[in-house]
C-alpha cells in the first residue's frame, strides 16, 4: 500500500514539476534560437509588444496556478499520507465551517482581481487605433492566403510550397516542412502594419505566434488587427480555424525586413508584376506550358482535383478524361477563369493567377493523365487566349 | 405490483424499469465510448509522425468530428443518464422513475440517432467533416451532403436528452420519500437535477441551431449566410450559448459522483454540503453568461472581450469551492484506497489542472495565443476525460457490487486505474506543450518541430485505450463470475438509501417509501 | 403517489423546451442583429440614412476612409473601388464609385454586403446612397460604375482615425426567384 501511495504522490506532482520546468525552460530560451523538439515546451516570447503581453500574462497565470496548486495539492497529499486508515487514523466528524468556507470563497476573488488588472491593461493596448503606416488586406481562401497591399497595386497568393510527395512520405521532409510558402508576406520592421482580415469561403484564422496576432477571417466580414515587429526575421504561423481538408496545409510566413529592403522589395514586386503582364503576349511551346502547368496545377488545383487528376469522388470532380478537359476549350477556360456557376468550391482563378499560369494549367489539364489522346483537338492554350477571353474575346 | 422482469428480448425492448433502462444506457454508452475511442486511435496513429501515413486529410477531419460528437453525445451524456436511471430512484427512496414509458422511448431512439450519424461514414462525400462545433459556413454552404443526416441525428439525440432530463426532474421533484427534503438529497441527485434543468434549457437551442442550418442548406434562408443579411458569427453565438452549459452538463454529474465516493472512502461526511449545492447552482448560472469566451479572436469589441473574460474568471470561485470541499472531506478522515477512490483522487487532481488551464484560457490576452491550439485540446480532455470519464469509471466500480451483487477484481481495477492514469497523462500533458509551441488543433499533419511530443502523446493514447479493454473485461467477469458482494453495504463508509437495499436491489427499488430522518 | 403532479411537471418542462427552441430560432437572430447595430459588433452597417438639412460638418477633423472589395466563393466579377481611400471631414457628404464587370458568358446577379472595420465605427458610418441597397444585375460582358454616397458621423469616437469599408460581393444568380430573398436584403443592409 505504501509504495503505491508513493507512486501516486509522484504522479500527482508530476504535471506540476513539468509545468515549472516549462516555465524555466522558456526563461532560458528567450534570447536564443527557436527551441525544437523535446525542449519545445512553452509559448514563444515573440517579437512584438502584443506577443510579449500575451507571454507575460501567460507566465503570470501559470505561476499563480502553480502557487495555488502547491498549497492545495500539498494539503491533499499530506492528508492522503497522514490520514490513512491503514495507519489506524480515526476519522474526524467535522463537516462544515462557515469561516473556512467564506475564506476560500473570498480569497480566490482577490486573486482573480489581481489577475484581471494586468489582463485588462494588456487588452486595452491591443485595441490601440493609432494611425498605421501600412495597410494590408489578408484574405483566407480554401486553402491559401491572399495578401493585398492597399494603395500599392500589389496582391498575390501565398500557398504552401511543400510538395505532395513529401507529405505522403515519397520524398524526404525538409526543415520547413508545412511551414514554407511560395511567396511570404513582406513587411518592414518597426512600422505599424494594420491587417484587414477577411475570407472568401469559410472561416479561417490568421495566426503568427511570434507576432502575437490571431484573428478570425470571416466571409462577408472584415476584422482589423495590427502588429509592429521589432526584429527582422522570418516568422511562421498557421491557419487556426478548421476550414476543410487543407486546414493544416495553409501556413503563414511573414518576412520582416529593414525599411530600405522593404522599399526595394516593393519596387521589385511592381516590376515583376509588369513583366508578368508582358509575358501574356508571348507564345509558348507545349513543353514549356506543360512544365509550368504541372507546377502551377500542383500548387493551386491538386488539393481538390488531386495530383493524378482523379479528384475525390463525391466531393471534387476528376479531370482525367472528364467532359470539361476533353470538351470545347472555351468552356474549359471559362471554368478555370470564372469558376463554377453552381459549385462554390470551384473558385474563379482569373483574379488569382497570371495569364501565363492559367494558360499553362489549362494546357496541362488538357494533356496530362492521358487526356492528350482523347477528345477535342484544341490541346494548347496560350496566355494571349486567356487574356482575350478575359477581355471578352 | 410485485412482479419481476419480462423474459427474453421483450424485457429490453419494452423496458420501463429504471434499472433495465439504466443498464441499457450504460452498455450503449460504453459501446459508443469504444467506437469514439477507435476514432481517437486512428487520429493519434496518424499523428504519430509528420506526413500523411494512414489516412487522407479529409478522412482525418471526419474522424475528429465523429470522435467529438460520439464522445460528447454518445458516450459521456448517455453514461450519466444511465447512472441517473439506476441511482436516482434508489437514492431518493422511489420505486422507479416518474415517467417510465418516456424513459423507454428516450433510450430507444438513441441507437437510431447514432446509426444515422455513423451511417454517413459509408456515404458519398463521407461523414461530417466540420468539427464537433460545426461552424457555418463550413457546415452549411461547404458541407458534404451527409450534413442532413447529421442534423437529424442531432435532433434525435437532443430529443432523447430532453426526455431523459424531463424524467429526472419529474422524478426528483415528485417521488422523493417522505422526509427527503431537497437539502437532504445526495449530491449526485442535486447535481443531476441542476444538469437536467440545464439540458431542458439548452438542448432546444442546439436543436434550433441545427434547424437553422437545415433551413439555410435546403430552404434558402440566410441565418448564417452574409449574402442574405445573415452572419456566420451568429452561429457561433447560438452554438456556444448551448455549448458552454453543455460542458457543465457533462461535468456536474461527475461532481455528484465524486461527492459520493470521497466521503465513503474517507469515512467522514461530505464537507460543506450546502455550499456544494450553492456552488453547483452558481456554476450552472454562470454557464449561461460566458459563452463568447470561446470567441476571443472573432473580432468582438473591447467591452465584450473584457466582460466575457471577467465572467469566465468568476467560474473559478464556485469550482474552487468544490475542490476545497473535497479536500476538506478527505482531511482528517480514515482514508483507504480502493479503485473508486483512486479514480476519484485522480479526478480531483487532474480536474483541478484542467481548471487551472481553464483559468489561463479565460485570460483574453493570453487566449489570443492559446485559442484553437493543442493547448485547448489538452485543457478540455483534462476536464472531459479526467473529469467525466474518470468519474464514470469510479462510479462503475463503486456501484457495480450494488447493481450486480457481485464484487469486481480489485487487482484488475487498480491495474486499470494506473494504466488509465499514466496513459491519460502521457497522452494529454504533452499536448499543452504542443499548443503553447504553436500547433493548431484539428491538424491532420504538422511541422517537424512538433514531432517528439506528438509521438509521446500517441503512445499514451494507446496505453489509455488498452486500459479500457481491461475495464470491459473486469466488468464482464464480475457479472459472469464475480464473488458475491458481502452484504447491503459493500463499502464500510457508504451512506445513503441505496446502501439500505440488498445487493442486487429488488426490481422495484422501494415499494414502500423508506423513512428519512 | 398520484400521476397528476408528475404530469404537471412534465408539461411545464415540455413547454420550456418549446419556448427555448422558439427563442433560439426566432428571437436570438433578430436580437443579435439589434445588439450588433447598437454596439457595432461585427461591423455591420445600418440601412439607408436620411441626411438632415442642418448636417454639421466638422472641418477640423480629417478621417481616412478606405475601401476594399472581396469576391465571395466562386464569384468571377471584376470588382474594385475606383480609389482605395479618401480623406473626409466628418459630417460632409462624399461620393465614391466601385467598378464592376461581369467577365463571364452568362448574365448574373450580385449582392454586395457592406462591413466596417473597426467595428465600433460602424454605427457612425452612414450611407445615404449605396449600390448595396439593391441587387446588381450585369449581362454577360457588361460593366458598370456603382455609386456610394456616405457621411461619417461627427460623433465618431475620437480614437478612430481610419475607417475601412469592405464590400463582399456574393453571386446570387441562382437564388433569384426565391422571393424570400429580395425584400429583406434591402432592409437589412
Amino acid at each position: 500500500m505504501l509504495s503505491r501511495l508513493k507512486q501516486l504522490v509522484v504522479y500527482a506532482l508530476n504535471p506540476l514539476v513539468l509545468l515549472s520546468c516549462a516555465g524555466m525552460a522558456s526563461a532560458k530560451e528567450a534570447g536564443s534560437d527557436q527551441p525544437e523538439g523535446w525542449s519545445l515546451l512553452n509559448m514563444p516570447v515573440g517579437v512584438t509588444e502584443s506577443a510579449r503581453n500575451s507571454y507575460d500574462i501567460h507566465m503570470y497565470v501559470i505561476w499563480v496556478c502553480v502557487a495555488i496548486g502547491v498549497v492545495v495539492f500539498g494539503v491533499m497529499i499530506y492528508s492522503m499520507l497522514a490520514h490513512r486508515k491503514s495507519l489506524g487514523h480515526e476519522p474526524a466528524t467535522f463537516h462544515e465551517s462557515t469561516t473556512v468556507e467564506l475564506a476560500w470563497t473570498i480569497i480566490p476573488v482577490f486573486i482573480l482581481v489581481a489577475l484581471a488588472v494586468p489582463a485588462t491593461t494588456s487588452m486595452v493596448e491591443r485595441y490601440d487605433s493609432s494611425e498605421a503606416d501600412i495597410d494590408i488586406k489578408i484574405t483566407g481562401y480554401q486553402w491559401k492566403w491572399q495578401y493585398e497591399y492597399l494603395g500599392e497595386d500589389i496582391q498575390f497568393m501565398s500557398e504552401l510550397s511543400t510538395s505532395e510527395p513529401a507529405i505522403y512520405g515519397k520524398e524526404s521532409k525538409t526543415e520547413y516542412y508545412l511551414t514554407e510558402v511560395n511567396e511570404p508576406l513582406v513587411i518592414p520592421v518597426g512600422k505599424k502594419v494594420r491587417f484587414l482580415v477577411t475570407a472568401k469561403d469559410v472561416i479561417h484564422a490568421w495566426w503568427v505566434p511570434d507576432l502575437g496576432v490571431k484573428k478570425d477571417a470571416i466571409p462577408g466580414f472584415i476584422n482589423e488587427t495590427w502588429t509592429r515587429v521589432e526584429e527582422p526575421g522570418i516568422y511562421r504561423g498557421f491557419c487556426a480555424e478548421l476550414c476543410g481538408k487543407g486546414h493544416a496545409f495553409m501556413p503563414v510566413v511573414v518576412n520582416v525586413v529593414e525599411a530600405d529592403e522593404y522599399a526595394q522589395w516593393l519596387a521589385d514586386k511592381k516590376a515583376a508584376v509588369a513583366a508578368e503582364r508582358e509575358l501574356a503576349n508571348k507564345s509558348f511551346t507545349l513543353e514549356e506550358l506543360m512544365a509550368k502547368g504541372e507546377e502551377a496545377y500542383n500548387r493551386s488545383c491538386a488539393s481538390c482535383h488531386m495530383a493524378n487528376g482523379e479528384g475525390i469522388p463525391g466531393a471534387f470532380p476528376g479531370l482525367k478524361a472528364s467532359p470539361l478537359t476533353l470538351g470545347p476549350v472555351a468552356d474549359h477556360i471559362d471554368m478555370v477563369v470564372n469558376g463554377s456557376a453552381t459549385n462554390a468550391a470551384m473558385q474563379a482563378f482569373g483574379g488569382q493567377l497570371s495569364e501565363v499560369d492559367l494558360a499553362a494549367i489549362i494546357t496541362y489539364e488538357r494533356n496530362a493523365w492521358g487526356n492528350d489522346a482523347l477528345g477535342d483537338d484544341d490541346k494548347i492554350v496560350q496566355p494571349i487566349d486567356v487574356l482575350k477571353f478575359k477581355q471578352g474575346q | 405490483m410485485a412482479h419481476g422482469p419480462a423474459k427474453g428480448i421483450g424485457r429490453w425492448l419494452y423496458a420501463t424499469n429504471h434499472k433495465d433502462i439504466g443498464t441499457m444506457y450504460l452498455w450503449f454508452s460504453f459501446a459508443m465510448f469504444i467506437l469514439g475511442g477507435a476514432f481517437a486511435m486512428i487520429i493519434r496513429a496518424e499523428l504519430f509522425a509528420p506526413g500523411m501515413q494512414l489516412i487522407k486529410p479529409e478522412f482525418f477531419n471526419q474522424m475528429t468530428t465523429m470522435h467529438g460528437l460520439i464522445m460528447v453525445f454518445g458516450a459521456i451524456m448517455p453514461a450519466f443518464v444511465g447512472l441517473a436511471n439506476w441511482l436516482i430512484p434508489m437514492q431518493i427512496g422511489a420505486p422507479d422513475m416518474a415517467l417510465p414509458r418516456m424513459n423507454n422511448l428516450s433510450f430507444w431512439i438513441l441507437p437510431f440517432g447514432f446509426s444515422l450519424l455513423a451511417a454517413t461514414l459509408f456515404m458519398e462525400g463521407g461523414a461530417p467533416n466540420f468539427g464537433w462545433t460545426f461552424y457555418a459556413p463550413l457546415s452549411t454552404t461547404y458541407a458534404p451532403p451527409t450534413v442532413n443526416f447529421f442534423i437529424f441525428g442531432v435532433h434525435i439525440i437532443g430529443a432523447s436528452s430532453i426526455m431523459g432530463s424531463i424524467n429526472i426532474i419529474a422524478t426528483v421533484l415528485n417521488l422523493r420519500a417522505p422526509g427527503m427534503t431537497l437539502m437532504k438529497m445526495p449530491l449526485f441527485v442535486w447535481t443531476w437535477l441542476i444538469t437536467a434543468f440545464l439540458l431542458v434549457a439548452v438542448m432546444p437551442v442546439l436543436a434550433g441551431a441545427v434547424t437553422m442550418m437545415l433551413m439555410d442548406i435546403n430552404f434558402g434562408t440566410s441565418f448564417f449566410d452574409a449574402a442574405g443579411g445573415g452572419d456566420p458569427v451568429l452561429f457561433q453565438h447560438v452554438f456556444w450559448f448551448f455549448g458552454h452549459p453543455e460542458v457543465y452538463i457533462i461535468i456536474l454529474p461527475a461532481f455528484g459522483v465524486i461527492s459520493a465516493i470521497i466521503p465513503t472512502f474517507s469515512r467522514k461526511p461530505l464537507f460543506g454540503y450546502s455550499s456544494m449545492v450553492y456552488a453547483t447552482s452558481a456554476i450552472a448560472f454562470l454557464s449561461f453568461i460566458v459563452w463568447a469566451h470561446h470567441m476571443y479572436t472573432v473580432g468582438m469589441p473591447l467591452a465584450g472581450e473584457l466582460y466575457f473574460m471577467y465572467a469566465t474568471m468568476l467560474i473559478a470561485v464556485p469550482t474552487g469551492v468544490k475542490v476545497f470541499n473535497w479536500i476538506a472531506t478527505m482531511f482528517g478522515g480514515a482514508i483507504s484506497y480502493e479503485t473508486p477512490m483512486l479514480f476519484s483522487i485522480a479526478f480531483v487532481i487532474l480536474f483541478t489542472i484542467g481548471g487551472f488551464t481553464g483559468l489561463m484560457l479565460a485570460m483574453a490576452p493570453a487566449d489570443i495565443q492559446y485559442h484553437d491550439s493543442y493547448f485547448v485540446v489538452a485543457h478540455f480532455h483534462y476536464v472531459m476525460v479526467a473529469g467525466a470519464v474518470f468519474s464514470m469509471s469510479a462510479a462503475v466500480y463503486y456501484w457495480l457490487p450494488k447493481w450486480t451483487g457481485k464484487m469486481y477484481s480489485e487487482a484488475m481495477g487498480k491495474t486499470h486505474f494506473w494504466l488509465a492514469f499514466i496513459g491519460f497523462n502521457v497522452t494529454f500533458f504533452p499536448q499543452h506543450f504542443l499548443g503553447l509551441a504553436g500547433m493548431p488543433r484539428r491538424y491532420a499533419d504538422y511541422a517537424l518541430q512538433f514531432t517528439e511530443w506528438n509521438m509521446v502523446s500517441t503512445v499514451g493514447a494507446f496505453i489509455y485505450g488498452a486500459a479500457q479493454i481491461l475495464f470491459l473485461y473486469n466488468v464482464i467477469r464480475t457479472i459472469v463470475a464475480g464473488t458475491p458482494a458481502p452484504e447491503e453495504k459493500t463499502w464500510e463508509g457508504a451512506e445513503g438509501l441505496e446502501w439500505t437495499l440488498p445487493s442486487p436491489p429488488p426490481f422495484h427499488s422501494f415499494s414502500t417509501p423508506p423513512e428519512v430522518k | 403517489m398520484s400521476a397528476r403532479p408528475i404530469r404537471k411537471t412534465a408539461i411545464k418542462l415540455l413547454f420550456t423546451v418549446v419556448l427555448m427552441f422558439l427563442f433560439a430560432v426566432f428571437v436570438m437572430p433578430p436580437l443579435y442583429d439589434v445588439f450588433c447595430e447598437i454596439a457595432g459588433i461585427g461591423g455591420k452597417t445600418e440601412g439607408q440614412y436620411e441626411e438632415s438639412e442642418d448636417q454639421i460638418v466638422d472641418s477640423e477633423r480629417v478621417v481616412r476612409v478606405q475601401f476594399v472589395a472581396t469576391n465571395n466563393g466562386a464569384m468571377p466579377w471584376e470588382f474594385s473601388p475606383t480609389e482605395y481611400q479618401v480623406k473626409v471631414n466628418p459630417g460632409a457628404s462624399t461620393a465614391v464609385e466601385f467598378y464592376a464587370r461581369n467577365p463571364t458568358r452568362r448574365d448574373m446577379v450580385a449582392q454586395a454586403i457592406p462591413n466596417v472595420a473597426p467595428a465600433n465605427a460602424a454605427p457612425y458610418f452612414h450611407k445615404t446612397e449605396c449600390f448595396c441597397f439593391n441587387q446588381q444585375e450585369l449581362k454577360a460582358g457588361e460593366e458598370a460604375n456603382m455609386g456610394l454616397v456616405f457621411i461619417v458621423d461627427p460623433e465618431l469616437p475620437a480614437n478612430v482615425n481610419t475607417i475601412t469599408l469592405s464590400y463582399t460581393l456574393f453571386d446570387i444568380t441562382n437564388r433569384e426567384g426565391e422571393d424570400n430573398q429580395s425584400e429583406p436584403l434591402a432592409s437589412l443592409n
